[in-house]
Order: C-alpha cells, then structure tokens, then sequence
C-alpha cells in the first residue's frame, strides 16, 4: 500500500529553518577557509612575494618548442628548423605602437603595406608578450635594426629556430607551410600553448598535423627591473632562477619519395597539372605533384603583401592545389570501370560486337554523340578492343543500357563523388551524377529532369561527372588490387624527437569490393595491358622492361558544335583539352597506380602518359622494399 | 488585489520618508545599501584597475545604473507571476542554449553569443536565475522533503542546461548553474543519506569527467596542482595573481599603486582577476572588506527567505543568496589559488556587463518574493 504524502507547511518550515542554519555553517566555514588563505599570502608569505614583486621580479620568458622536423619516405629531411634571425615587439615596452611602425618602415624593415597587419597582430597578444613580426632577416637587416636599434625600443632582435624547406618548390603542395599567427588562427586553437612561438602550419601536412608538430613550450625566468629590463644581478647574488626546457615537436614520416616526386614534376616540363602516385598495397601516397608549385619558404619569412599578391594573381595559380581540389572531367579513364559495370550488371559479355561508324544516335533521336576525332571509326569492336582504342561509340551504347541510376551505384562504389579521406584538410568530393544528384544541384523544376542525352556523355567521363586526381589515383588502385581499396595517406608514421624512435601507423584499408564474376578483374586488366601495348598508350609505354596496365583519357574543356570538328591546332591554348592517364604497374604484381592530368595538355597518349611511364621508370628501377 | 507595501497596518512604527519609499517601491532597504556599498567599492577598484581605460569604467558606471534600475524593475513582480513565468523562463532558455549550440558547431569553436543584431547576450546568463526557478516550482507543489522521484526529476532540471552550457565550452557558468539548482535541492530538504550519496558519487565521476573535459580544461586542473608546470599558460594567471596578493600584505601597496596590477604583470585584471588587485592595493583589510560586504548581503538574503511564506518563494530566495556566494567564493578561491582557473567574475566587482545585470535581476526577484510575504494574514 501506498502511502499519500501531503504537503505540511508547518514542516516544511522547520526544515527550511534547519537548512538555513546547516547553510550559514557552510558559509561560515567557507569564508574561514578564503580568510585563512588570504592570511597566509599576505601575513605568513608576505616578505616572499615582496621579493618577487617589488623592485627586481622574475619575468618570465618563452622558450618556443622546436617543431617536429618531416623526412620523406626513406629519411630524408624536408622540413627542418634552422637558426635565423627575426624581430620581436614587446608592445608594453614600445611607447607607442603607432610611432614604432612608422620608424620600421623608415628604417627599412617593414613594408608600408604589410603595417596593418603586423598592428592588428600585435594587438592580439598581451601587452607584456613579444611578438615575432619579421622572420628570417637577411645580413642587410640584421646591420639595418643594429643601427637603428636605440630608436626603437621594444623591438628586439632574437636568435630563434624558423622552418626551411630544403627542397623549395617540390612537394610543397602536400607538406604546405607554416606562417605567422593571424587572429583568425588564434581561434581555432588554444592560445596559451602559442606563448613565444611565432608560427603556425597554415596548410597541407604542416597543418594537419600540427597538434603533433607543435611541441610543449618551455620558459626562462629573468630578473627584471621596474621598468621591464632586464636587471644586472650584485655580485654572488643567487636568484634561484628557473628555466623549464621546451619539449619538440614529435616528427613526422612521409609516405612521399621526395626524389619520386622531383622526377614527376620535372617531367611537366613547365606544364599545368598534377600527378597522384600510390601503393595499392597500403594506400601510401608517394607523389603528389600539383603545378605550378610555390616555394614555401617566402611563407616562413613572414611572406610581404606584394609577393603574396603576385601569387595568388598569378593566371597559372601556384596556389591552387590541384590535386586536393582540382574536379575534372575524367574523360575516358573511367571507360575501364564502366565496362566492370556492365559486366557484374550483367548487361553485356566481353565478346559482345558491336559496331563504331564514328557516331551513336540514341533510338528515336536524330542527335549524333560523335567520335572526337575526324573521320573516327573503329569498326566492329568487343570490350577489349574497345577500351584499347577507347572507341566512344561502344561506351555511349552501354552508358544507355545501364542506365544512370546502375552507373551512379557502381562508380560510387569505386569512391566517386565522395573525399578520399587522405589526412590533410581541404580535399574536395567531386560529383558523381545522378537523377537525385540533379534534384539538389539544380533550383527549377525544368532543370532539374534527368534526360536520357545526359547518361550518354557520362558513359565516356563527361558531362556534370567531375573527380579528383586523389579519386582516379585511388580508384586505379582498386583496379590494381583487384578490389581491395585503402585510404590514401601522407604520413605514415611518428617519430619519437629524443629518442628517435619511429611509431609506424597502420594502413587503413577500407572494404574490399566483392565482384560476383572474379574473373572479371583479370578481364579489365587485360583490356588495359592492351592500351599500352598496341592501343591508345602504346606508344609511351613502347620498351618498358615491366608490363603496365593503363588507360587514357581526355578531359572536355569546352564541347564541340555539332556540325564542327575538333581541331587542337586552331583552339587557344587555354580551352584545349586536359589530358588524363590512369595506369598501374607492373600489371600482374602492382607496386605503384598512378593517375596524371595534363591542363590543356590535348589527347591523353601525347601529354600525360609520358609522365607516368617517367614515374614508373624511376621508382621501379629500384628493387622492391 | 493590490498588491505592494499598502495597508500595512502591522506596523505600529513611525516610518521615515526613506522608508516608507522603499516600502512602496517593494524594497528591502538592509540588502539594497549592502548591494550599493559593495558595487560603490567595485567601482572603486575597478579606477584603479582599469589604468588609463576610462571608457571601460564608465561603460561599468552604465551598467551598474542599467542594473539597479532592473532591480528595481524586478522587484515590482508579485510572486505567484514569477511562479507562472518559471516553466516558460526555463524552456525559452533551453531552446536559446540550444540555438547557440546549433550555431557554434557551425562556426567551430567557444559559442556562448547569441547576436540578436541589436543586443548580444549569453543564454547562459539566463539560465543562471531559470533553473533555481524551475526547481523551486516543481518542488514547490510536492511535499517536501522530496521523494526520491522528485529529486530524480529536479535532477534532469538542472543536468539537461548544465551539459549545454558545458559544451559551449564555459565550465565556470556551468558550474554556477549546477550549483543554483542544487542549492535549492538542498534547501528544499533533500535528506542526508541522499546528500553524502551524491557527495560520494561525485567523488567517483571525477575521472568520468575528467574523460570529457576538453584538453584546455584539464590544463587547468593540472595547473592547480603545479603553477610551474605551465607557467605560460593558465599558470601564469596563478602565479602573477598569488604574487599580488602576497605582496600587498596587511595594508596593501595603496590605490593605484600595486606594481603588478599597474605594471600589467597580472593578467585580466580588471575582469576574472580583480580580486587580486583589491589584495595587492588594499590588502588583507581590503579583502576583509569586501568579505564582510558579501556576507552581509548573504545574511540579510538568508533572512529574507526565511521570512517567505511558501515553498516557491522561501526555496527561489534561499538559492539566490546562496549562489551569490558561491560566486564570490569561486572567483575568490580562484584568484588565490585554491580552486582551478574556471573563469568565474567576481560578483559585483568584476567588469562585464552581463555578470552584473544578471545579479542585480535575482537581488530584484528575490526582494519581490520577500514583498509578497506581507499579503498573508
């Protein structure tokens, strides 16, 4: 049985009485407590921190951490802390913060453009903090501030550890670079553990890893006289002084091969574009080339505003991560893929012909998709022939039996339209079309229908279809490992600062793509081996002592009329074609997949496939690990 | 109804021309003159500590104005409508607290704002004064002492705002919260057995939440322990703050003479920090001081709900002079060393608008609550 309680006030008050009293001995107690320790700062301790605060006192000042030092794949160093010299503003010792600029710019060493942003820096530290606002000073500079230095008090010139790139240029793309602190950067993380350290990685590795890279801040204390000098010490006299030693960052093992990579981008020969080369084995990225690069080092230096300007208004863009971020059109690279879509979708055999009269009208329709080049015809192909020649009229005819939807699930399968997850920030998705895809993408009812015309371009890469080099580099290597796919990584260990100890990560492989004809594997291979042995490729691929498997695309920059043929030679230079190759190699036993654009480099056979066969020749002369 | 000091025909009394004043503006003249005095010496303080910002000093005088008028705003309320406004109060903050969650995952990072273009506030300030009132009205209509239900329920009350206000991240608001609402789980007679059990489990969630603390929170824990280890850091504060106070001594170094507050060794010394500075220019009699100051205005809240005449208004009253001090004694203990860096003003001292007319808006609740007493026959 239940009893019911009913309110009794008369209760309730005495028992509120006796909480009010339990309450006032908390309070009395509490207020002992604070009391007491007051007592003791003040009365016990007092003559204690008498010392510390009055006449001399300790000033406590940063020692910055060394940053993580990065080796590429097998040691080699490419991006270490070297001594140099940089100035520092303490602004509590300035005077005025407005006067001291315009000295720095009289004397020399400030750009007039570059004041307010060195001001709004400034202010964003505490008065009492020096702030690093020039890096890297050169002899002139160094000779310029000790001439000038009794007219600028707060600023200081300090020995300090800056970041350099030995390599410059190559690889900078992936490793990105590290740059002063702006407020924006300040929010993002926790500003105490940037005491003294005027830096911060900005983008690629440097900042994907930077919680990794950073280090522990350590400090010294000094003495300092009431005007925040630092003060002569009496002769024997012992401050009991203390200094805390910073803790470096720990450093970082690539999956780059520096010397892997020099090869690539050298072989752009000043063209645009970007080149991806992976281990299918493990995901590990060893080249990721995106050109033009920059140099990164004029970022440490505390990049001036001019030079920063000419880059990013340069019309190549430097800046411009390709790579991570360039989508393309991946033209007929995907042809080898498409054809596995037919095959597990059961809606075609390999030795299935068909008929190439150099174009494809869908039934009904008096549109002619054309071949792109004049007087194209394959004849009477089957799948292998197909991808070898890269005939379009095939890949039409089975882009409209598949279907958008069938097409849409198979290559989504493969990991278009979505980031590979590679472990730097920034990496885009590309689209994989589809009708759902077009609900979204578009805002009115009328452009928002799917139309049958739309699934034919897309059966040769075209059309809304974009990708990422990283999404056909990782693709191909899913072809490689007949369908085992891992995520695609930079960094593929740490390594200990102090001890030297390496922490190897595990590659992370993602689900394997079970086919239900495992055969079918071996039957895109071999249509690929095909393309660059008496197909589209073959020429590049001509005396290689190692069998690759690969395809060549080309990517649409602008589309041709109906009635008007495709001329390279007539079309500017800047809406010419991009051209792509996917490849692996060698093709029974792959070690590297690689994937190569070319911007307006025309036919893929011509401008990309070279590049990769230099790739394949540098890294497989040496012997596997 | 009519409502107000009217018809007090009690008090046989010759009542002054201030008081019958007060009396009809529905104040307690003992707690507003501590109020006053208390805010006066902030003022006070906050000249020196503001070195050569006047602007921010004046910005505080409008705000100590904006503040007493609310009081008095407040105060005008009669109690069984505080009561009816407690539920929709408590809700219209949860949705706030959870709009500003929205948002700040949005922009990545410490989201407390909520910018209504005109005005900025934290919803978090609202919750400050909305759960002691849901808790005091749930309690409020269920015998007391609570059943082990209720207590369950209340529980959820104050827990469900609390993680918001935590994730934000504002461990020192959140805190105060919690503590508002269990002050007046407490008061409403929340039996022993149940409080060592709460005491103990407590106990046994430290490493839970040390677990979900987020890493700059941790820091500040172990900065407690060692200054040292972190001396740039949130150990700087700790370190310069102990440094001020222990070298104002007994008599202090005199306003606007403390080398530490003035030479800026000590940091956030006009907000979180001005404790310090009160200890090193005024020293252990200044600290006194204001010690005597807050206990005043807790003894005379204390009493004022005792005085109340329901479970609403006597639990609402209890908890809002209880986390008055709980305030003082976190940012005190704090600034001295005693407890971790949680960011916590000091009430009625430190500048920051908000802080201030968040306090003022539960000294003109709980004067209203007490003027409702005098209806009952």
């Amino acid at each position: 049985m239940r009893r019911v309680r009913i309110k009794d006030e008369a209760l309730e008050q005495r028992m509120f009485f006796q909480r009010v009293l339990l309450a006032a001995t908390v309070v009395a107690l509490v207020a002992l407590a604070l009391v007491g320790r007051a007592f003791w700062l003040q009365v016990v301790q007092h003559a204690h921190y008498v010392e510390l605060s009055q006449g001399n006192r300790a000033r406590i000042e940063p020692l910055p951490p060394n940053r993580g030092v990065i080796y590429d794949r097998s040691g080699r160093v490419i991006a270490e802390n070297t001594p140099a010299y940089q100035l520092e503003l303490i602004r509590e010792q300035a005077g005025d913060l407005e006067d001291t600029l315009a000295h720095l710019v009289r004397f020399g060493l400030l750009e007039r453009g570059d004041v307010s942003r060195v001001r709004q820096l400034v202010l964003s530290r505490r008065t009492f903090e020096a702030v690093p606002f020039l890096l890297q000073l050169d002899d002139e500079e160094v000779a310029r501030y000790a001439v000038h230095r009794h007219e600028l008090p707060g600023v200081l010139l300090e020995t300090r550890m800056a970041r350099h790139y030995p390599y410059g240029p190559v690889g900078a793309h992936a490793l990105g670079y590290v740059g002063t602190i702006s407020e924006q950067d300040l929010s993002r993380v926790d500003r105490e553990r940037y005491f003294g350290t005027g830096v911060i990685g900005k983008t690629g590795i440097e900042r994907a890893y930077e919680a990794e890279l950073l280090g522990i801040g350590g400090y010294r204390e000094v003495l300092v006289n009431a005007e925040g000098r630092p003060a002569r010490l009496a002769e024997g006299a012992d401050p009991q002084l203390r200094t805390f030693e910073p803790q470096a960052g720990r450093g970082l093992r690539l999956t780059l091969d520096i010397e892997l990579q020099r090869v690539a981008e050298e072989a752009f020969a000043g063209r645009r574009g970007g080149a991806v080369a992976i281990d299918p084995a493990n995901g590990d990225v060893l080249v990721f080339a995106s050109l033009p690069s920059f140099d990164p080092n004029g970022f440490t230096r505390g990049i001036s505003r001019g030079d920063y300007l000419a880059l990013t208004e340069n019309p190549d863009q430097p800046l411009f991560n390709r790579v991570l971020r360039g989508t393309y059109p991946p033209g007929s690279t995907i042809k080898p893929l498409m054809a596995l879509a037919g095959l597990e979708n059961g809606v075609i055999q390999p030795t299935d012909q068909i008929f190439c009269g150099g174009s494809y009208s869908l039934p009904g329709s008096r549109h002619r998709y054309r071949e792109p080049r004049r007087g194209g015809t394959h004849g009477t192909v089957e799948m292998r022939r197909a991808v070898m020649k890269s005939c379009d009229v095939y890949f039409y005819r089975l882009a409209n039996t598949l279907g958008i939807q069938r097409i849409h699930d198979s290559m989504a399968r493969m990991g278009f339209g979505e980031p590979t997850g590679i472990d730097i920030e920034g990496e885009r998705g590309g689209i994989m079309p589809s009708p759902a895809w077009k609900k979204t993408a578009f805002s009115t009812r009328e452009q928002q229908v799917w139309f049958p015309g739309e699934t034919v371009i897309v059966g040769i890469g075209q059309g809304y279809w974009t990708a990422t080099l990283l999404q056909l580099a990782k693709a191909t290597a899913l072809l490689a490992m007949r369908g085992q796919p891992y995520q695609p990584r930079l960094v593929r260990a740490l390594v200990d600062p102090a001890t030297g100890k390496v922490d190897e990560k595990k590659a992370r492989s993602l689900p394997r793509i079970e086919l239900q004809h495992p055969e079918n594997w071996e039957i895109i291979v071999d249509a690929m081996v095909a393309v660059t042995t008496g197909g589209t490729a073959s020429l590049a691929a001509r005396g290689a002592s190692y069998s690759i498997a690969g395809k060549t695309g080309t990517a649409q920059v602008f589309s041709v009329g109906q009635a008007e043929k495709y001329d390279e030679k007539e079309v500017a230079e800047r809406l010419r074609d991009h051209a792509v190759f996917v490849a692996f190699a060698p093709a029974e036993s792959p070690r590297l997949a690689v994937a190569v654009l070319v911007e307006n480099g025309g036919f893929g056979s011509s401008a990309a496939a070279p590049i990769a066969r230099a790739i394949f020749d540098a890294y497989l002369a040496k012997a596997p690990p | 109804m009519i409502y107000g000091g009217l018809g007090d025909s009690r008090t046989r009394r010759t009542v002054t021309g201030m008081a019958r004043v007060l009396r009809a503006l529905r104040l307690d003249g003992m707690l507003l003159s501590g109020l006053i005095a208390v805010s006066l010496f902030g003022l006070f303080v906050l000249w020196s500590a503001a070195g050569d910002n006047d602007a921010l000093w004046f910005s505080q005088l409008a705000r100590v104005g904006i503040g007493f008028v609310l009081l008095v705003v407040l105060a005008q309320i009669p109690d069984h409508f505080l009561r009816m406004l407690s539920p929709a109060a408590f809700v219209v903050g949860l949705v706030l607290l959870a709009v500003v969650a929205l948002v700040g995952d949005i922009g990545k990072g410490a989201q407390r704002w909520l910018d209504l273009g005109v005005i900025r506030f934290q919803p978090s300030e609202i919750m400050k004064l909305a759960v002691p009132m849901m808790c005091a009205w749930y309690l409020h209509q269920r015998p007391l002492p609570p059943s082990l239900r209720d207590v369950g329920a209340v529980l959820l009350i104050i827990l469900v705002p609390v993680g918001l206000i935590a994730e934000q991240p504002d461990l020192g608001t959140a805190l105060l919260v919690a503590a508002s609402g269990t002050i007046v789980l407490v008061m409403g007679g929340l039996s022993w057995t149940s409080i060592l059990g709460g005491i103990a489990i407590l106990g046994a969630a430290v490493p839970v939440g040390w677990h979900f603390m987020h890493e700059y929170q941790r820091q500040r824990v172990l900065t407690l322990l060692d200054p040292q280890s972190d001396a740039l850091g949130a150990g700087y504060h700790i370190i310069q703050s102990q440094i001020a106070i222990g070298s104002g001594g007994v008599f202090g170094k005199g306003w606007m003479n403390g080398s530490q507050a003035q030479l800026e060794f000590l940091p956030e010394r006009s907000t979180d920090f001005i404790f310090a500075v009160i200890g090193e220019e005024l020293g252990l009699l200044g600290l006194m001081a204001l010690l005597v100051g807050y206990l005043f205005i807790v003894g005379r809240g204390m009493t004022m709900a005792l005085q109340c005449r329901d479970a609403f208004t006597r639990l609402l009253a209890g908890s809002i002079a209880l986390t008055f001090f709980v305030y003082a004694c976190v940012n005190a203990g704090m600034v001295m060393g005693l407890l971790p860096v949680v960011g916590v003003p000091l009430p009625l001292v430190s500048y920051g608008g908000t802080s201030f007319v968040t306090l003022m808006a539960g000294f003109g609740i709980l004067m209203a609550l007490h003027s409702s007493r005098k209806l009952v026959g």
